[in-house]
């Protein structure tokens, strides 16, 4: 959905630059589809009964969740009846206008304090887009003339330590993996060694695991309390990477991982799909943590800060 | 699993069963519950929209109101009518074309083909299938070298393709390699892509039409939202799919995916993954999942699930025990924790069992419970083969002993054999009669308060 920033497909080289091309088109045509069904709502005409069904569909549609929907509606009748609004042009800028004020307590940026070396841990459900995420912000980093070292804490997944490999390949960062065993103690190394070397920034990847899986709950509570051991104070910054199209089930992530970590920022991937991500309007009220990013591609370009009012344009927009 | 909508729906039920009648305003007040019940578990919208008008139909029709308990009957219909949603039965794989059979995996980035590759190629390898993975993902990073560690670990034989080589190409080889060599079944994984990235979906149909697969799955992340709408059409609108895999279904308390994918695609769910392990994958049945959803408990598949896993022998053993009353000793229960561990532990098992009975089980944590049977296990394990068939014997100096052994404090000891004996009276009890009630509130009994999981 944020497709208008960007796109370039996985592999993006010059034998597919053609492609590419048909690519572009391909999305522009989705987002025509989705405006002008919205365009025609928001057109100018009256406010009535219909319309408002019509804006639960599309808060509801895009994983904004019943409550939050419910919510929004809710205000938005109230200042309906405040301001007089008459037709559905003013309804719509009021409808954002609520949804902004929801979600702009949430666009809070990273910054990198002078803790050194300053860790960053990234965790979050199975394929959410964590390695990847690394890999984009090792490039961010790097381009902010800041020394990066990856940490390979996944060593339950196979190939995790070689996919990540790949990205410090990419980046021309030094990756930190050891054959197997404890994610906890690869990350202390990483960290001593970030120590030794002068690192500004210690990236540590964690292995995918679902909040139901209780143990694996406590092994990542445990690996943020080495990694305090190693440097105290340390990790300065948890991540928490929620995959875009995911449903209501975002909250429960949310609360979960914050409830056995402290999440202290949350990276929405995958945003150049189809998927809206309005899950983080539920969590702006459920669990409001500062969206720090938003992934919008596969390449390490495709990372940007969150603005909420950008994320509303996208919503409403297209 | 579901936890989330079988809450809310069993408040629904709780309402509707105790109606003498059903008036449009009772049924109009449970349908909204059972609206936003859908929504919040993620159902898609249309699909929720098209559920109700249904349900509510049915739910004012004569089979209704001419029940003598027309609560019941409604249920009965929401029950009908989620079984239909996602299918009337399972839908088994076909392979039975000219070897090699050709699975195509396809479906969004993080959906979970590549484990889910691996697991089926472990389920046909079980049926003495020879199998060749082959992974055309050149995209993500190491997701060849995923699969073929995968492959390793399993004992099967995985294509040698390599992230330089065009999918193409890669097809056309693995074809060929498996042809000569006689591969019964090939399982072809993909690149994740999106559903609006035309090359990538341009792609993929260049691969369908190259292999020409007897199933084309749809890999779905069961945590997905309303987004699996335009999903499922952009995938199915692209590929003739032939089955949909439900993923990470251990994760989700929600799933309704579940409920719309099947009915989106029109193609039915064939498996479910359930667990991170390789043999996490489960057939789907579309009419257990609807008692699930309800709280009814899932019997069949834990039936079913013993039976696989379970050792006959010993369970017979075990059984002629239980029904004798006698000798039931610590090796016995300690043979029982073995068997509940190979049903893939409790955490799998409460969720089979019906809403009331995991109800109690959600005031445990089973991650604690089973540390806690593995410790057990580790006492046992330190006793002599007489202690293990004559309990009585165990007193203060063997204890010290056992509990040296097992590296745990005597009191540790003495909670195991205090379990014991309360499992000992509990299969007196069931092989007096009284069948599953009373072996339920035993059960109660030996775990109440008695493992260090019980909150
Ligand atoms: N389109 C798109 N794909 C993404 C984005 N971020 C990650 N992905 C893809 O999502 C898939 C999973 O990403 P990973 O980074 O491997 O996810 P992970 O959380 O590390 O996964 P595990 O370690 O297996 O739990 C890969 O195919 C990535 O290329 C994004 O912003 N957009
Ligand atoms: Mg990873």
């Amino acid at each position: 959905m944020f497709d208008f920033f960007k796109k370039n497909s996985p592999g993006s080289n010059p034998v597919k630059s053609s492609l590419t091309e048909r690519l572009k088109q391909g999305l522009s045509k989705t987002r025509q589809q989705f405006s002008s069904q919205l365009a025609s709502l928001f057109g100018g005409g009256k406010i009535d009964a219909d319309v408002y069904d019509e804006l639960e569909t599309i808060l509801l549609t895009s994983d904004v969740g019943v409550a939050a929907t419910q919510y929004l509606l809710d205000q938005l009748k109230q200042s309906v009846k405040r301001e007089n609004l008459q037709d559905t042009t003013e309804l719509k800028a009021a409808l954002k206008a609520a949804l902004l004020e929801l979600l702009t307590p949430l666009e809070y940026p990273l910054t990198i304090n002078e803790q050194k070396p300053f860790v960053i841990m990234m965790v979050g459900v199975n394929g959410a887009g964590k390695t990847t995420t690394i890999g984009k912000l090792a490039n961010l980093f790097q381009a902010q003339g800041k020394s990066v070292l990856i940490a390979a804490g996944d060593t339950f997944r196979a190939a995790a330590r070689e996919q990540l490999q790949v990205w410090g390949e990419r980046n021309n960062v030094h990756v930190v993996a050891a054959e197997s065993g404890d994610p906890a103690a690869v990350i202390f190394d990483a960290i001593n060694s970030a120590k030794a070397k002068n690192i500004d920034i210690v990236l540590a990847d964690t292995a995918g695991r679902l909040p139901t899986q209780m143990h694996l709950m406590d092994e990542i509570a445990k690996v943020k309390r080495v990694i305090d051991k190693a440097h105290a104070g340390a990790p300065h910054e948890i991540l928490l990477v929620l995959d875009a199209n995911t449903g209501q089930n975002a909250v429960m992530q949310v609360k979960a991982f914050d409830d056995a970590l402290k999440v202290s920022g949350l990276v929405l991937s995958k945003l150049d799909g189809s998927a809206k991500g309005g899950v983080i309007a539920a969590i702006a009220q459920a669990r409001p943590i500062p969206i720090r990013y938003i992934g919008i591609g596969e390449t390490m370009d495709d990372l940007r800060e969150f603005k909420a009012a950008d994320f509303v344009d996208a919503l409403f927009d297209a | 699993m579901l936890e989330n909508l079988t809450g809310r729906l069993q408040g629904v039920i709780k309402n509707l069963r105790g109606q003498a009648r059903m008036t449009e305003d009772n049924v109009a007040d449970a349908m909204r519950e059972v609206r936003m019940a859908l929504l919040e578990a993620d159902v898609a919208l249309p699909v929720v929209k098209e559920f109700i008008i249904n349900v509510k139909a049915r739910a004012q029709g004569q089979d209704v109101l001419q029940s003598l308990t027309p609560g019941q009957a409604v249920i009965q219909v929401v029950h009908d009518e989620l079984t239909a949603l996602m299918g009337k039965a399972n839908v088994a794989l076909n392979l039975a074309v000219v070897a090699p059979a050709i699975i195509l995996m396809a479906g969004l980035q993080g959906s979970g083909k590549t484990t889910t590759s691996a697991k089926l190629a472990k389920l046909l390898k079980e049926q003495k299938k020879k199998v060749l993975l082959a992974s055309a993902d050149v995209y993500r990073p190491a997701a060849i070298e995923q699969l073929k560690t995968l492959a390793k670990q399993l004992e099967v034989d995985c294509f040698d393709s390599n992230a330089s080589q065009k999918p193409c190409d890669i097809a056309a080889a693995t074809l060929d390699f498996a042809k000569r060599h006689f591969y019964d079944v090939i399982i072809f994984d993909t690149a994740g892509r999106l559903g609006i990235d035309e090359a990538m979906m341009a792609e993929i149909k260049a691969l369908h039409a190259q292999l020409n697969p007897v199933e084309t799955l749809f890999v779905v992340d069961a945590m997905q939202g309303q987004d699996a709408v335009n999903t499922a059409k952009a995938f199915g609108d692209t590929l003739p799919l032939s089955g949909v895999i439900l993923t990470k279904l251990d994760g989700d308390a929600r799933g309704g995916a579940a409920l719309s994918v099947r009915h989106i695609t029109g193609k039915p769910i064939k498996f479910i993954g359930v667990s991170e392990k390789v043999d996490g994958l489960e057939p789907f049945h579309p009419e257990r999942m609807a008692s699930r959803v309800l709280g009814m408990g899932d019997v069949l598949s834990l039936i079913e699930q013993a039976q696989k896993n379970v050792d006959i022998d010993e369970a017979k053993k075990l059984a002629e025990k239980i029904k004798s009353g006698k000798n039931f000793d610590l090796d016995d229960f300690k043979a029982q924790m073995v068997q509940m561990r190979n049903m893939g532990g409790m955490g799998a098992l409460m969720d089979k069992m019906p809403a009331q009975m995991s109800g109690m089980a959600a005031k445990m944590n089973t991650a604690d419970a089973e540390k806690s049977m593995r410790r057990i296990e580790g006492i046992i394990n330190s006793m002599t083969p007489l202690e293990r068939r004559k309990p009585e014997l165990i007193k203060a100096t063997r204890k010290r002993r056992i509990a040296m052994g097992s590296g745990v404090e005597v009191q540790e000891v003495n909670r195991v054999l205090n379990q014991f004996e309360e499992t000992q009276k509990m299969m007196k009890m069931f092989s007096k009669g009284g069948g599953m009630a009373k072996m339920m509130r035993g059960m109660q009994g030996m775990m109440g308060g008695k493992l260090p999981g019980m909150r």
